[in-house]
């Protein structure tokens, strides 16, 4: 059976498992739609947010940036992971016992505020489009190879599904289609690894694949690894630093406070059944992702050891890397290189015209490199790959069978669609219940509010597929920019509002609108104004990463400490919170009922 | 002498557990897998430098641990000051 008759099949079939499974939950019963984990057990629900959580950014962009990036790829790996201990810890606990539905409920309530819950929605909102838009643009590479289409039809494809998926769907809620993308999912991306680590080290598990010896030579994998890529004038794979380390600081913090900031995985929270669970399930959850998580940095090492075997013979045989005849010829390149030319998302230009792919850094400062390449006939690097395409082609790069290809597609698309759908909704009900309902027009119908969140749904996938045709950065780089986003602007607030009694309204506000202005303003600065190209100011800032280095994914670490900062100041100013407020933060310390501790023993 | 029950106490006991939580957290993932990751690198775990393993795997499996250690703690904690759930 050819290759695209095998993806067709395992697509095909994941999407009929998914549906199949939402009309079989669906014929028990509709009263659990809103107590999703009532019934269910906490390592399924764990799954289920799993699921949930882990977008195209984690599966399909990733990876691939950790190949690119090295060592410095880790503030991915620790910052999306680390925020969970945040959220277990500093928020999900109180946020069940608060016992609402939404994130600007709660900052509404505590803070006693209109304005304050008309302003956490805008977070929200600036938020979650933002992290949108790195969706599509991973959706966009997987219906670009999938369907052998540029990656600007493969976004066009992909918001039709999405939008589809997500009004039709009402997937959310309805654990059990979660747990089978889940494991549709976790088998793609692992399944690959496996072989990939059997063949390169030996080792069944990439984890220890990764710290093992490379087969058929006594160097370890990451020696082999660091020795071919200093020698083509990379960075050394395992110490190369994303910019400085205090930016790799900074990147990983605004990743972590993020996670615990997100409305989308804070919502998953306040429908477990007791405070007990809300501890519980983010642990779960954990270990569910970290089954991905631990797997990426193998895969993104031997991807990148790999795609270097593929285009340099002379990295496997050993010998010269700068030897005319270890560059292959363009000619004989395998066919999973000319598949992924078709979407633009690889590219070939024979510099030296010889006919072979020289594949090197030709920016390096390193002379040494320079001078050997310059002696070899190259004339600058002549293969450009796209990072977004490492997870999707490694099975290819590794030559594997063609029913892992096949998995793997379909693993990316339920990653990508899954997520991207739970955004959906989480924008619609902040739209359609915070704002519409609860601040501009109380009395509406509930069809009304339901037309409400649809439209807004539409409007929401619109602007992302724009957005989405000319990205801010790869995948996960968009989805980061998201996170600082709530970073600065939600986490310090809710935050606050459970560990600070005396917070203020006036604090509060003053908090969050400076946290958002602040990170906004360094962001749009390098990235345009709400991503839209040609509107970047960096001459106002002085130029690139101005501040101390810091690059505008890393900067919502520092718009939360402008965030507290302000906050506390605004507070120590202004009247205190009223007393009834006051008791409400105690009470919501607590899991007990609304029982007093005090007294009792 | 009687323990204090109260939810002075109660919260004073939860914040404690909360900043020993953070200190390790902290020290896995900032410490030993950012700004002493070249120190531990001359140490080696199998073909691993012990700084990048933490950065990228270590730090995970710590967290996992950590919120397990949590919820427990927090179990007892609650049942301590009597203020769990039924």
């Amino acid at each position: 059976m050819d290759l695209q008759t095998t993806i067709y099949i395992f697509v095909g079939l994941s999407f009929a498992l998914y549906i199949g499974i939402a009309i079989w939950a669906r014929a028990g019963s509709t009263s659990e739609f809103y107590a999703a984990g009532g019934s269910v057990h906490p390592i399924t629900n764990g799954m289920a947010t799993a699921a949930d959580w882990m977008s195209a950014a984690s599966f399909i962009s990733m990876a691939g940036l950790i190949s690119n990036m090295g060592y410095g790829g880790a503030l991915f790996l620790m910052g999306w992971t680390g925020g969970y201990v945040l959220l277990a810890m500093l928020l999900a606990p109180y946020l069940r016992k608060f016992g609402k539905f939404t994130v600007p409920q709660f900052i509404g309530d505590r803070f006693y505020s209109k304005t304050a819950s008309t302003i956490a929605v805008v977070c929200l909102l600036i938020a979650s489009l933002t992290y949108i838009i790195g969706q599509m643009t991973g959706v966009g590479v997987a219906f670009s190879r999938f369907l052998g289409v540029t990656a600007e039809t493969g976004i066009y494809v992909g918001m039709a599904i999405v939008f589809a998926y997500a009004v039709f769907g009402g997937m959310k809620g309805i654990t059990y289609t979660q747990v089978a993308q889940y494991i549709v999912l976790i088998l793609a991306f692992t399944v690959p690894a496996i072989f990939i680590s059997l063949a390169l080290t030996g080792n069944v598990l990439p984890q220890l694949g990764l710290g093992g010896d490379y087969r058929g030579t006594d160097m370890t994998l990451l020696a082999k690894l660091d020795s071919v890529v200093t020698d083509l004038g990379f960075g050394k794979y395992t110490t190369s630093l994303p910019g400085s380390r205090l930016n790799m600081f900074m990147y990983t913090l605004s990743l972590m406070i993020g996670t615990a900031g997100l409305p989308h995985v804070i919502m998953r929270f306040f429908t477990v059944p007791s405070v007990k669970d809300a501890r519980l399930s983010a642990g779960w959850a954990l270990v569910f992702i970290a089954i991905l998580y631990t797997t990426a940095p193998a895969v993104g090492a031997m991807a990148k050891l790999n795609l270097h075997a593929t285009v340099n013979t002379a990295v496997k045989a050993g010998g010269d890397l700068f030897a005319p005849e270890a560059s292959i010829q363009a000619a004989t390149q395998p066919d999973w290189m000319n598949r992924w030319e078709k979407t633009g998302l690889l590219k070939w230009e024979d510099k030296n015209g010889d006919g072979r792919i020289q594949y090197y850094n030709d920016k390096t400062k390193d002379k040494a490199v320079l001078d050997k390449a310059a002696a070899a006939g190259w004339k600058g690097n002549e293969l450009s790959v796209n990072p977004d395409i490492i997870v999707l082609a490694n099975p290819e790069i590794a030559l594997l069978p063609n029913w892992v290809i096949g998995l793997v597609a379909a693993g990316g698309l339920a990653a990508a669609l899954s997520t991207a759908a739970g955004l959906l909704m989480a924008i619609s009900s902040a739209v359609s219940h915070d704002l519409v309902k609860g601040i501009f027009k109380p009395d509406i119908s509930e069809q009304g509010e339901l037309r409400a969140g649809k439209i807004s749904m539409a409007v929401a996938v619109v602007v992302a597929g724009y957005l989405g045709l000319n990205p801010p950065g790869f995948a996960a780089g968009t989805v980061a920019l998201a996170f600082g986003i709530a970073a600065s602007s939600l986490f310090p607030a809710i935050m606050m509002g459970i560990f600070s009694k005396k917070m203020n309204k006036e604090g509060a506000i003053a908090g969050m609108i400076a946290g958002l202005a602040f990170t906004l303003f360094y962001v749009f600065a390098h990235k345009g104004i709400f991503f839209i190209k040609g509107t970047e100011y960096l001459g106002v800032i002085g130029g690139a990463n101005s501040f101390f280095g810091i690059t505008p994914e890393a900067i919502g670490a520092v718009g939360a400490m402008v965030n507290f900062v302000v906050a506390f100041l605004v507070d120590k100013v202004t009247a205190e919170p009223p007393a009834h407020i006051q008791a409400m933060v105690e009470a919501v310390r607590i899991p007990r009922g609304s029982k007093a501790v005090s007294g009792s023993h | 002498m009687k323990e204090d029950k109260s939810s002075q106490a109660y919260w004073k006991a939860t914040l404690s557990l909360l900043f020993k939580i953070l200190i390790v957290w902290f020290l896995v993932s900032f410490g030993a897998g950012i700004l002493f990751a070249d120190m531990l690198n001359n140490i080696k775990l199998g073909g691993y430098p012990l700084g990048f393993w933490f950065a990228q795997q270590g730090s995970i499996y710590v967290f996992i641990v950590l919120i397990f250690y949590y919820a427990k703690k927090m179990g007892d904690i609650d049942r301590r000051f009597n203020v769990h759930e039924e």
